[in-house]
């Protein structure tokens, strides 16, 4: 099966320039992006990195002596093509703050506590059917130096592959009903509506654990869809 | 559970200043690093080489807080991925690395010189790494294509011919003097020397 990347789907992503967002400022090329044919450079990506997954690695709780404080939550869904395909085997990385906000990264000095016992990544592969599954605590919301009292929506970052270099993504997972939407400038850089909800994950009571942990469910669709299949010779 | 049906892509978001400790802790946090920035293993096939720069802002100032990843061909222009049909089993060459910029916006990949990749048309296309470019600020990362100063090939390439003779120089390496395997590759995200971005 040959994968085909039509740029137009990139329109579901943020304009790089959001002011509102004011890192983007002197961070966005000021020169429009060349368009070019995709080659086999582009075509093909790294089909590995899985190997370094271990056991637990999708288990934010279990990394320390101790169980880190807060809400334990599963969160978990398929990673898919833009057809609805599964993508399977393919590397997700995950990063997070703790839950009361604060990530262990040197350079965050917001100044609520550390938690011992949760360092915040993560890292699994989707299974042969795309799914992929974490455990991990729901990170609390934190201020910013962006503008007057702003505040980040809770998130959990997602890094995830794809069957090419170009299928590439970074994203953000929000939970649903955040009172913090519309006023963070990174979640609004996504201007379309229905894209923006593709972002937030969806509360599941049915794969809710009882007497353990609520379950949140974020499916990510990457760029990728089947060629038109050709007339057979 | 059931697969939805997409109605469109997961969109960006940007990476952040805090991906240290998930992406690239490289021993300065209690995690493994799935990736590093030397893509070289003993039984590595081809010239051995290090691309190093520095990322800049629109300001001319370093971003000390970005990550880059690059894809690249074998010495013998194959991809270590069974997408290409002349991939080759087994190799010891992932073709894969990720580096994060250093305080001073530093960055450095050791590597080989990459084979020869056909283009769209099938034409031989001169040898490039491709240079994936992520930063707070950033909310969708940024690809370039990083060639070298010393193939003759860039002259007949179909990419860099997309590029105005007065900006193809953002796109090529330049070997460092004094050196036989240096090749010094800087990004500037904004600006005067703005590097050449491609919209794939």
């Amino acid at each position: 099966m040959t994968l085909i990347y039509p740029v137009a789907s990139n329109s579901a992503h943020p304009a790089r320039l959001s002011p509102a967002y004011r890192s983007s400022i002197k961070r966005t090329p000021s020169k429009p992006l060349i368009p070019i044919r995709h080659t086999l450079s582009e075509l093909t990506g790294p089909v590995y990195g899985h190997e370094t997954v271990r056991k637990h690695d999708n288990d934010l709780t279990i990394q320390s002596k101790g169980e880190p404080l807060g809400e334990r939550i599963i969160v978990h869904g398929y990673i898919l093509d833009e057809d609805g395909r599964a993508v399977p085997n393919t590397l997700v990385e995950l990063w997070q703050a703790n839950a009361c906000g604060r990530y262990i990264h040197v350079v965050d000095q917001h100044p609520a506590p550390l938690d011992p016992n949760f360092t915040g990544a993560g890292r699994t592969q989707s299974d042969a059917a795309g799914y992929y599954k974490f455990i991990t605590i729901k990170p609390g919301a934190y201020p910013w130096g962006n503008h007057h009292n702003a505040w980040r929506p809770a998130h959990i970052h997602f890094s995830v592959f794809g069957h090419s270099f170009i299928s590439r993504l970074v994203t953000q997972m929000y939970f649903p009903g955040d009172p913090l939407f519309p006023f963070d400038p990174i979640f609004n850089s996504v201007t379309d509506g229905k894209a923006r909800a593709r972002m937030i994950s969806s509360f599941d009571l049915e794969n809710t654990e009882p007497e353990w942990a609520l379950c949140y469910r974020f499916d990510i669709v990457l760029r990728g869809r089947n060629a038109t299949p050709m007339e057979s010779k | 559970m059931s697969k939805p049906r997409p109605d469109g892509i997961t969109p960006s978001q940007t990476v952040g200043p805090y991906f240290k400790y998930g992406l690239t802790p490289n021993g300065e946090y209690a995690w493994n690093d799935a990736f590093t920035s030397n893509l070289l293993t003993s039984d590595t096939s081809g010239e051995r080489i290090r691309v190093e720069g520095t990322v800049y802002d629109g300001d001319g100032d370093v971003i000390a807080d970005c990550i880059l990843e690059i894809w690249q061909a074998d010495a013998q222009g194959h991809f270590s991925d069974p997408q290409d049909a002349h991939a080759p089993p087994n190799s010891p060459f992932n073709g894969f690395g990720r580096c994060d910029t250093d305080k001073s916006g530093g960055y450095v990949f050791d590597t080989i010189k990459p084979g020869v990749v056909p283009d769209a048309d099938g034409k031989p296309q001169a040898p490039h790494i491709l240079l994936a470019v992520f930063a707070r600020g950033m909310l969708l990362h940024l690809y370039t294509r990083i060639y070298f100063d010393d193939e003759a090939a860039n002259t007949s390439d179909s990419v860099l011919a997309l590029v105005s003779s007065d900006r193809r120089a953002t796109l090529i390496a330049k070997r460092k003097a004094g050196t036989n395997n240096v090749y010094t590759f800087d990004v500037h995200l904004q600006g005067d020397n703005e590097t050449v971005f491609f919209d794939v």
